[in-house]
């Protein structure tokens, strides 16, 4: 139907720049599609990652006319196709090749979060009780489909380059799905303050709004976990009630 | 000689959807030295796709369900050729796995008194799927995943592998390439898990993801495991038809089983007008009755016909479409809107039981469910058949080679029930993973030829050479070839000289194939990884194709035209493949043990 121009980065971590192609785009594409278009007509060799075409893996990251978005869920009539269309990897990681960002920084910092610790099963068959309404603040965070777009976004990643000292919103998102699981008994308060580094955070909502899973990032996981971070540290009552009594798994 | 690195675990797992991390998980736990392969990065294999639930007879919904009737709702769902072993452990073991993911921190939807919950899906007697939202296979992989982490499983992410190694007839090793740089690692390994998934990326029309090209099915067969029932092809009823992009994505059969009915351009709700005789006694016969079903208000309403199973509504849907009653894009109507008259605030239900349903049609079709109706149509989504294993142990027919999960075959027989997939994969990766690590331990390490070796490395250069001619489009165009010709030729309605024409284009696709070219070089080369993966998917092809010739008959998801009966000789019978002494596919059929009486009771009883 209409003849659209792409703008593509190409290269690898040592060099690259934008290559402009040309490709057919008919009705409901989505940038994804273009680019598996332009791969198979003109540059087999073109790297890009991505699976489910539907919004639920987070592979297909990556930065569209400088946003940050998922491919697979931009649609092109949604977009001005008089002028060229960029497409370029996530930046706030080294570039592998073309749009794909080396994104194993995240998996090592993982790693370095507290896992799950449940408190003993409520029945005998192993099994816990759990209202709706408890469940719901957590499922929301669980939500998140790991394509590392608020990673991407958020300036101190990206501009500043704290990846040593700052686990960025994704990981505060887990953190947070972790501390209000109604079952944890696991305190990841003291690691969030001091080797986490939530208080870099100055809650510009960035994240939050080009989150493709709509998860309120600022809100509702990073704010509440930067008060437990207030009320563990800094307030003397609360810290004196503390060790008194233990924590449990929510408040 | 291009070089590669060497790694050795006792027990390698190829695959990091549910079935492979949960079997690296029991592998670890048995304490011995476990590498995990995947091709994509970790927790975004196709597990991840599920949507509507895992099956197991938790009976928190309702208290009258039972591993039994759980068993003997997907042997009839299966038609009774599946494996009734796997299919008994799978009832009875699916509970306890559910149990397991909430110890590991998953949150499923609740009932009112604090329970997992548990809906309605196709087939199932009683509201038997543990869910979130429609987005279980996220919760299910990321669950497996973050508690994995923490187990010391050694992950090769991004890696894909192009043979298996053997020791004389035993499993020796993997080899392969990272995507992401080209360079090549070999695996030494006492025992292998194959748990690739499934073969979708055959067919032009599919809910599957690049990644299901067939290399488990393909290299088991290779190294000489034997391959039932491939077959079976599940065309789930409900993918998106419109617009061309997004033509195949799943719609969850959730919406069903939340209350959606399906209808023609006519608006007239077509399920009822076909009712197949052995679910005629649990289905109920209009409309009042199937909404209180759905809204388990009345203990002795019987199931819609939308909650048929998946065979017989994509065959009523294609049937409507024919004649002439389908949708403007060829599909029907799947409504969930018209619920809205029925309970109050129904906009916000629908979004709440599905969110992604919701979110997936608004962003790519511009369509609010809440308030119209959705376009679907059938769309390749699962294979039954796969590599023939051992109920007990999941062990394929050569020694120190295991299977779980889709690429594994005989829990779901001629069709699977929705639901029963991700209860498979937890159920049979857990079993697969404890006897491998058993495996490993009693067997000591096997030695690998270097001829094996230097062949696989010549094997996966080849497409590189750049004196070969590359024909338009290269490996990208013999992949759309395919795809075109199985979903014409071998798809969901099949005739037997559409078939061998068939298999004829796939001897012609095949000689394309072994001279494709990808220009550029190893790192990060999409054209290439296509090329590698074409001999996985042509192979699987052809077994689809072989298999389907040889079962004159329809039953479950395999309908032909030129024999449109269920045949009573084919009651007990897989069809079998082997890699011949010359290289050649052969096909048999063999007859399926008997069932134990105590089994046969079980099934007498739920008629």
């Amino acid at each position: 139907m209409t003849q659209v121009k792409f703008k593509i980065w190409r290269g690898d971590k040592e060099s690259g720049e934008f290559k402009e192609y040309q490709t057919e785009v008919t009705e409901g594409m989505v940038v994804l599609d273009a680019i598996h278009q332009i791969q198979a007509e003109s540059a087999n060799d073109l790297a890009c990652r991505w699976n489910c075409k539907a919004g639920k893996c987070g592979s297909c990251s990556a930065e569209i006319n400088g946003m940050p978005k998922l491919m697979c869920m931009t649609r092109l009539s949604d977009m001005n196709l008089e002028d060229p269309i960029s497409v370029e990897p996530m930046r706030a990681f080294p570039i592998m090749k073309d749009l794909v960002s080396d994104v194993s920084w995240n998996y090592r910092v993982k790693e370095k979060i507290k896992p799950f610790k449940p408190r003993k099963p409520d029945n005998a068959d192993g099994s816990w009780n759990m209202q709706q309404k408890d469940v719901e603040r957590v499922q929301e965070f669980r939500k998140c489909i790991e394509c590392f777009l608020c990673q991407d976004v958020c300036h101190v990643l990206r501009d500043h380059e704290k990846h040593e000292e700052f686990i960025g919103p994704r990981f505060f998102v887990y953190s947070a799905a972790l501390e209000m699981h109604p079952l944890d008994t696991e305190d990841r308060v003291p690691d969030l303050k001091k080797s986490q580094g939530i208080g870099y955070c100055n809650i510009t909502k960035c994240c939050t709004k080009v989150c493709p899973e709509h998860i309120t990032i600022t809100d509702n996981a990073i704010i509440p976990l930067k008060e437990r971070v207030v009320d563990e540290f800094y307030d003397p009552l609360t810290k004196l009630f503390r060790i008194f009594k233990p924590k449990r798994g929510d408040d | 000689m291009a070089e590669y690195e060497t790694f050795e675990f006792d027990v390698l797992i190829i695959g990091a959807g549910g079935a492979g991390l949960r079997a690296a998980i029991e592998a670890s736990a048995a304490g011995v030295k476990v590498g995990l392969v995947c091709k994509s990065l970790l927790g975004k294999a196709h597990t991840v796709m599920a949507e509507g639930g895992m099956a197991a007879a938790l009976a928190n919904v309702d208290e009258r369900d039972s591993w039994k009737t759980h068993f003997a709702d997907t042997m009839r769902g299966g038609y009774y050729i599946n494996n009734w072993r796997m299919a008994q452990l799978h009832a009875q073991q699916a509970a306890e796995r559910v149990r397991e993911l909430e110890a590991w921190g998953a949150v499923f939807d609740r009932t009112r008194d604090g329970k997992i919950m548990q809906r309605n899906f196709g087939g199932h007697a009683h509201p038997r799927l543990a869910h979130v939202g429609d987005r279980t296979g996220l919760e299910m992989i990321r669950t497996l995943q973050d508690h994995g982490i923490h187990q010391g499983i050694d992950v090769h992410m991004e890696f894909t592998v192009t043979r298996l190694l053997m020791d004389g007839d035993r499993v020796a090793g993997a080899f392969g390439y990272s995507r992401e740089l080209g360079k090549f690692k070999l695996f030494k390994a006492n025992a292998i898990v194959m748990a690739t998934g499934g073969i979708g990326r055959a067919y032009k029309i599919t809910s599957n993801s690049w990644e299901y090209t067939g290399e488990g099915q393909s290299l088991a067969y290779e190294a000489g495991a034997e391959l039932i029932d491939m077959e079976f092809v599940q065309f789930h009823p409900t993918g998106m038809v419109w617009p061309p992009s997004v033509r195949g994505i799943l719609v969850t059969e959730g919406v069903r089983g939340e209350g959606g009915i399906l209808k023609n351009s006519d608006g007239k709700r077509f399920m009822f007008n076909d009712i197949p005789e052995n679910y005629k006694s649990s289905t109920a016969d209009n409309p009042d009755e199937g909404w209180r079903y759905v809204t388990k208000t009345d203990r002795e309403a019987r199931r819609p016909p939308e909650l048929l199973t998946r065979d017989h509504v994509a065959r009523c849907i294609l049937k409507e479409v024919k004649e002439g009653r389908g949708s403007p894009h060829g599909g029907a109507f799947l409504d969930i809107a018209w619920i809205k008259e029925k309970i109050p605030d129904g906009e916000a239900h629908i979004k709440k039981k599905l969110p992604s349903m919701y979110h997936q049609f608004k962003e790519l079709a511009g369509i609010d469910i809440t308030q119209e109706p959705m376009e679907v149509g059938p769309t390749t989504h699962y294979v039954m058949g796969g590599i023939r294993v051992d109920g007990e142990t999941q062990m394929s027919t050569v020694p120190g080679l295991f299977a779980a999960g889709e690429c594994a075959a005989g829990l779901h027989g001629a069709n699977r029930l929705g639901g029963n997939s991700l209860s498979d994969l937890v159920v049979f990766g857990k079993i697969a993973g404890e006897s491998a690590a058993r495996f490993a331990q009693e067997n000591g390490s096997p030695n690998i030829p270097d001829d094996q070796v230097n062949a696989a490395v010549e094997e996966a250069l080849a497409p590189l050479d750049s004196s070969r001619a590359t024909d338009a489009g290269g490996a990208y165009q013999i992949q759309y070839d395919l795809q075109e010709m199985m979903q014409d030729q071998v798809g969901i309605i099949r005739q037997e000289d559409e078939m061998r024409a068939a298999v004829e284009g796939i001897e012609a696709l095949k000689k394309r194939a072994a001279n494709v070219a990808a220009p550029g070089n190893r790192q990060y080369n999409p054209g290439w990884h296509t090329a590698l993966d074409l001999p996985c998917l042509l192979h699987v092809a052809e077994a689809v194709t072989r298999s389907a010739i040889e079962r004159k008959e329809s039953r479950g998801a395999h309908t032909r035209e030129d024999y449109k009966e269920k045949d009573e000789k084919f009651d007990s019978v897989n069809t079998v493949l082997r890699k011949g002494p010359d290289g050649e596919m052969q096909v048999s059929l063999e007859t399926i043990p008997e069932m134990p009486e105590e089994l046969k009771q079980i099934i007498e009883d739920h008629r």
